[in-house]
């Protein structure tokens, strides 16, 4: 019977634990409910991802109101890819997150830090389960808000700055979002998705669904930090506590991505998308230019997380190559590197969370010697930037590799030069590193030896393997990738 | 605002009526316009017009700030309280029919005490802010 609830589950639980750590005002009572939350939050979400595999699409009536009346919660081989990911995340950067919030945020603090991140986790497990698009908004708003506390919960003041600019660009996505929402349906009468899919093939040649498909896809590049809708990224990404970078970084940007592959290619459909609009077109450019000009932006950067904010920007660029290329080893390749970048972004966060806690900082210039201090961290700081760049044996090299396949497939040499050149730009970023913590000599003054503490290195190199055995192991993310492909696709020929 | 006699005496004359208008307004929202929004917000203005009148202070005394933060969270965890009810009861979650013998008589219960949670949160929501700004002087830090 448990089992028939576990799309329910997997968002209620998280929606109640944030106000129960409210009324417990503790910020280790906080700590630990979001912890065991996000567990169970990843073991509802295996379960599901499974039985998606064994019985195939699980609808859920929430108040018992069928669908397409009420809201359904519906869970397939895409989504449920995603709602592993994200849980997953949470519960690998949660334990890490106690030692480096209690470092970097004041302690009255916490228990409302630890109920933003639970809510967080809420809205955006609800934004991928849920088959209603105005539910979405719902959790979209959920997750945004959450998040900008969070930013805003950053060491210095100049993380409110972010979080307000992160907050205008939101919404200002969230509210573009919306008003697509509306005007499909006004043109349907329904909101809820695989009914509106149905229902939009009669109407799909009228302005105001072309007008829904504009505003949709701007409203969520503004979300998905798509070049150049990125500009609130780097500064949201530098300003706000390491553990929520990491969890973040992870997450939120590639669930707005999930929402838009839905999109594209659930409602719209390639039928209506290709042909006369050039939307994927467009989408291919700005993913090209976003792959090239953030890259080479990271390369100047002073400040660590600043870079790894830039390098982010870029890999979005990877996703939506992936997207617009719209052929199975493209639409593969784009839903893998969520997991993969996902993963890769995550571990590179939670060790320069490490060196923020030793070091003080994460200015580049100050991590001269860093290897000396801290061999751990740097080590695993160059594996993931491997993965990053795209290394063979690597998650990162996985998802280029099929990204490549894609562009040959559809004859797209260009785009194939695009990939190699911002690889190179990413073994050069992740280089500035490597000369500075590696070749560069210590200062005079500084300490021998100083790790990361056990509870933050472990979490954070258990993310680093993930990256070395997603490289090799592929069938869950490429599998689950390839599943999630054919749903989409399948749908439309 | 000690000398302001007739302002002291009509305020306290006027909150009992502010107060109980907004429980109308949660209990009639069954019915005609209205509901725990409109109705947390009524409460809500009835303190603020208190605070308003008598000093922040005063105000702070009767509602503390404790009271509105453990209310931001009960409202939340009474609407999805009952959805969990549903979920115990064997429905769905968010299932009202199955909260009473009657379906119809359960959703009627089920959202009434939705909107007791939704009344909750938006009053101390709205309390909140309130504090937070009136808080605030230009020597307060940060």
């Amino acid at each position: 019977m448990i089992l028939d609830h576990l799309p329910a589950l997997q968002v209620v639980v998280p929606l109640m634990a944030a106000p129960l750590i409210v009324l417990l005002r503790s910020g280790r009572a906080g700590w630990l409910i979001a912890t065991l939350v996000s567990w169970f939050a990843l073991a509802v979400a295996v379960m599901l991802f499974m039985r998606v595999q064994s019985v195939g699409v699980i609808s859920y009536a929430i108040g018992n109101w069928p669908p397409p009346w009420g809201i359904e919660y519906r869970v397939d081989a895409l989504n449920a890819f995603v709602l592993v990911l994200v849980s997953l995340i949470a519960s690998v950067v949660l334990p890490y997150a106690r030692t480096s919030i209690a470092a970097e945020v004041p302690a009255d603090r916490h228990y409302l830090l630890y109920s933003m991140f639970v809510l967080c986790l809420c809205g955006l497990l609800g934004m991928a389960i849920t088959g209603d698009v105005f539910n979405i908004f719902v959790f979209l708003e959920i997750s945004s808000l959450s998040g900008y506390v969070l930013i805003g919960l950053g060491r210095d003041r100049r993380a409110l700055h972010s979080a307000f600019q992160y907050l205008i660009m939101g919404t200002i996505g969230a509210t573009f979002y919306i008003i697509g929402v509306g005007l499909l349906y006004l043109m349907t009468g329904t909101l809820n998705l695989a009914d509106m899919t149905v229902r939009l093939a009669a109407v799909e040649e009228t302005r105001p669904v072309r007008a829904a498909l504009a505003f949709i896809t701007v409203g969520l590049s503004l979300k998905i930090a798509l070049f150049p809708l990125h500009v609130w990224l780097p500064g949201a990404y530098a300003g706000a506590p390491s553990a929520v970078v990491a969890f973040m970084a992870g997450t939120a940007t590639k669930v707005s991505v999930y929402v838009m592959l839905r999109f594209v290619f659930g409602i719209f459909g390639v039928r209506l998308v290709l042909p006369d609009l050039h939307l994927l077109d467009m989408l291919m450019i700005f993913s090209a230019a976003a792959m090239i000009t953030a890259s080479l932006t990271a390369l100047f950067q002073k400040d660590l997380k600043r870079l790894l904010a830039y390098s982010s920007v870029a890999q979005i660029g990877y996703i939506t190559l992936g997207l617009s290329l719209a052929n199975n080893d493209g639409v593969t390749a784009s839903v893998a590197h969520l997991f993969n970048h996902g993963i890769t972004k995550a571990a590179l966060f939670m060790l320069v969370g490490g060196i923020v806690l030793r070091v003080g900082t994460c200015q580049v210039d100050a991590l001269a010697g860093l290897a000396r201090r801290m061999p751990v961290t740097c080590f695993g700081i160059v594996i993931a930037g491997l993965s990053l760049v795209g290394v063979p044996g690597t998650a990162g090299f996985i998802t280029k590799w099929h990204l490549v396949l894609a562009a040959l497939q559809d004859g797209q040499w260009w785009v194939v030069a695009v990939v190699g050149a911002s690889s190179l730009l990413a073994a050069a970023y992740v280089w500035r590193f490597v000369e500075v913590a590696y070749m560069q000599p210590a200062p005079a003054d500084a300490v021998t030896r100083s790790e990361a503490p056990l509870q933050m290195l472990v979490p954070a190199c258990a993310m680093v393997a993930a990256c070395i055995y997603f490289g090799f192991e592929t069938s869950f993310s490429l599998g689950g990738a390839r599943d999630a492909a054919a749903v989409l696709l399948g749908g439309l020929r | 605002m000690r000398d302001f006699f007739v302002l002291r005496v009509i305020a306290k004359l006027l909150i009992p009526f502010m107060l109980l208008f907004a429980l109308y307004v949660q209990f009639h929202g069954d019915f005609g316009p209205g509901g725990g929004f409109q109705a947390g917000v009524m409460c809500a203005a009835a303190v603020i017009f208190y605070a308003l009148i008598f000093g922040l202070p005063a105000a702070r005394a009767l509602v503390p700030d404790a009271v509105v933060e453990s209310m931001l969270a009960v409202g939340v965890l009474i609407y999805a309280g009952v959805g969990v009810a549903g979920l115990l009861l064997g429905g769905n979650f968010l299932d009202y029919f199955v909260l009473a013998a009657d379906p119809v008589a359960g959703q009627h219960r089920g959202i009434f005490l939705v909107e007791v949670g939704v009344l909750v949160t938006v009053s101390a929501v709205m309390l909140k802010i309130f504090y937070m700004f009136a808080g605030r002087s230009r020597n307060t830090p940060d």
